[in-house]
């Protein structure tokens, strides 16, 4: 690869017109919900009022006399009703159902999906289904869902995710952490509990589904993951690829909450049964509490540190809450196990990594999700150890950086390291003026042979 | 109750429409008229961007019943372009400061824009920061929200605007 000289470059360095920025100002750019269909029905959810319960039974008698109830669907209606995001790049087994079962497992579950003639006689009709629920206790910690004898949330019978059919976590080992937090002058230990973050887009989650003349089904959707969603879609209806036709590409604000593939499945369903466009639009009370989070992140750090600041030892144990099912959490728990010791040459690393069930809003993608809760803790640890220890915290940073050859935590040898040149940017722009031995280091060393 | 007729000037165009019982000036103008620019975030007066000028004042068209609107001057997004397709200068500065990213709060944004601007000229960062407090953005953190506002009353008032961040740009 050739690195273009600056004056080269034609768009790094220099701002350039948003391609949709003129259809923004003018209020001319087509978001889904702008297409506009006659005879369009209306799908509301109904929806679990409890986190954790078995359902008995579901009663439409009263939702079918409102005025403009089309139909209803239950998961009787969906050919392939157990699915699992990821199942796509072979994560499995499939444990979500589309509409529940016979057990609720989070509050706001999907239970029937009530298919109307106005958004009114839609949301009217799902508040007049009866629901028979027997609740359960439910399991909301996630140490307290490993503990033997917690109530099983998942049909595996156990509350975590099973790792290459046999692991019940992520394991990542690199030397000897025990043996090294002998020899540290000192240990520092930390708990860390990150909260759920809701994307809170300005437009909610939706889709239009139309059916077309020639069998086809026209998706007007604002998903992030569109093939994702078309893929999925066709697996769980049963339905040949080729007979939908996903139209996306403008969201309102995505940030990782529009890449799970909840609105479509449904609501292909729903215009086949109707043979009508039907419109699912998240209220935004069903986009704050339904929608998946940024997951909550605990995290434990036990470090091994000698007096000159070299950190030799970092035991990490996290639990990802998952909440009631896998969507991406199973995979960020990989990427996660992967990063958790930080950007820093540690030569003993032992990491435990859990993807764990809960009965909470399972949670998903967001903005660099699972290393974004990672580097959050770490670097409250190295402040925490500089302290410790009694150097600035720029120097601890310095010091422990991983630089080009250096062993990573799951033996990957380190190539393209930036810490060190990305501080002394920072340092730069921030007017802190580094010590001249931190300002001459670079990445490009090679620190072991 | 039964539906109402209700007569009212649409980008200063005679509009005429037949509303039920508490339907909303925002389901008005989108399926009824099919005027697409106002969004609608939450559907309960709180996010802003469904915002028009109603007589000027800049009202949530969600929770605003149509029948409400008889007599009055509605003014939407579609409303501050020229027939000939120019920009209002708030536009203008809107796209050129990138005050908006997905583009969602964008309407809102530029019509409680309009009312703060034509009563005051050049408000201060706090007159603005007040103006925006119903308009929620996600995407931008509102920074690039204040410059364009700033510029457009400098657009407005023919002034040369030399405020914003050096993004080494287009600005021009």
């Amino acid at each position: 690869m050739t690195v273009q000289h600056k004056e080269e470059l034609h768009v790094v360095g220099k701002s350039v017109p948003r391609r949709d920025g003129l259809g923004h100002v003018k209020g001319t750019t087509t978001f889904y919900e702008d297409h506009q269909f006659n005879n369009l029905c209306y799908l509301k959810m109904v929806r679990s009022p409890v986190a954790h319960g078995k359902l008995n039974g579901v009663d439409f008698s009263e939702a079918e006399k409102v005025r403009g109830f089309v139909t209803y669907l239950t998961h009787k209606d969906v050919p392939n009703n157990i699915y699992t995001i990821l199942r796509l790049i072979g994560v499995g087994p499939d444990d979500e159902p589309v509409l529940a079962v016979d057990r609720l497992r989070f509050k706001g579950e999907a239970i029937a999906a009530i298919i109307a003639e106005s958004e009114e006689a839609a949301n009217r009709a799902a508040s007049l289904v009866k629901l028979d629920i027997e609740e359960l206790e439910p399991v909301l910690d996630v140490e307290e869902a490993l503990k033997p004898g917690a109530p099983a949330i998942a049909d595996t019978g156990v509350n975590y995710f099973i790792y290459e059919n046999e692991m019940d976590h992520r394991q990542v080992r690199l030397g000897d952490v025990e043996k090294a937090f002998q020899e540290a002058d000192y240990i520092v230990e930390s708990r860390f509990q990150s909260s759920p973050i809701e994307h809170a887009p300005t437009e909610t989650t939706g889709c239009i589904v139309v059916p077309e003349s020639d069998g086809r089904y026209t998706v007007y959707t604002n998903t992030q993951a569109l093939f994702f969603s078309l893929d999925n879609a066709g697996i769980t209806l049963n339905l040949p690829f080729e007979k939908m036709h996903f139209v996306g590409g403008t969201s309102g604000g995505g940030f990782g909450g529009k890449v799970d593939v909840i609105t479509e499945p449904v609501t292909i369903l729903a215009a086949m049964h109707t043979g009508r466009p039907v419109k699912f639009k998240y209220s935004r009370q069903e986009e704050m509490a339904v929608s998946s989070p940024r997951g909550a992140w605990r995290l434990y750090y036990k470090d091994g540190v000698m007096k000159d600041g070299r950190i030799i030892a970092r035991k990490v144990t996290t639990y990802a809450d998952s909440g009631a099912y896998n969507r991406h959490t199973p995979y960020a728990v990989t990427k996660h196990a992967a990063n958790a010791a930080g950007p820093y040459n540690i030569p003993n690393v032992s990491i435990d990594a859990y993807c764990v069930y809960t009965n909470k809003a399972p949670s998903s993608a967001m903005r660099g999700f699972a290393v974004t809760m990672a580097s959050w803790a770490i670097e409250q640890q190295m402040d925490k150890i500089a302290e410790v220890v009694g150097l600035d915290p720029w120097a601890i940073r310095f010091i422990n950086a991983y630089k080009n050859g250096d062993m990573k935590p799951h033996h990957k040898i380190a190539e393209d390291a930036t810490l060190i040149e990305v501080m002394q940017a920072a340092a730069e722009m921030t007017g802190v003026d580094l010590p001249q031995e931190y300002k001459d280091m670079s990445s490009a060393e090679v620190s072991h042979d | 109750m039964a539906a109402e007729i209700v007569s009212f000037m649409l980008n200063g165009r005679e509009t005429v429409v037949v509303v039920n019982p508490l339907e909303t000036l925002k389901d008005v103008l989108r399926d009824r008229l099919g005027y697409m620019a106002t969004k609608s975030g939450c559907s309960q007066g709180g996010c802003g961007s469904c915002t028009v000028l109603v007589d000027g004042e800049p009202m949530v068209s969600c929770i605003l019943p149509a029948k409400d609107i008889e007599g009055r001057e509605i003014t939407t997004l579609e409303g501050l372009t020229t027939k000939a397709g120019e920009l209002h200068p708030i536009q203008e500065a809107f796209y050129d400061n990138f005050a908006m990213q997905c583009g969602y709060c964008t309407p809102g944004m530029i019509m409680i824009s309009k009312a703060l601007l034509d009563r005051t000229s050049h408000p201060t960062h706090e007159e603005i920061a007040d103006a925006l407090a119903g308009n929620v953005c996600r995407c931008t953190g509102y920074q690039p929200i204040f410059e364009a506002i700033e510029d457009a009353a400098h657009r407005i008032s023919g002034h040369e605007w030399s405020g914003g961040r050096d993004i080494g740009g287009s600005k021009s």
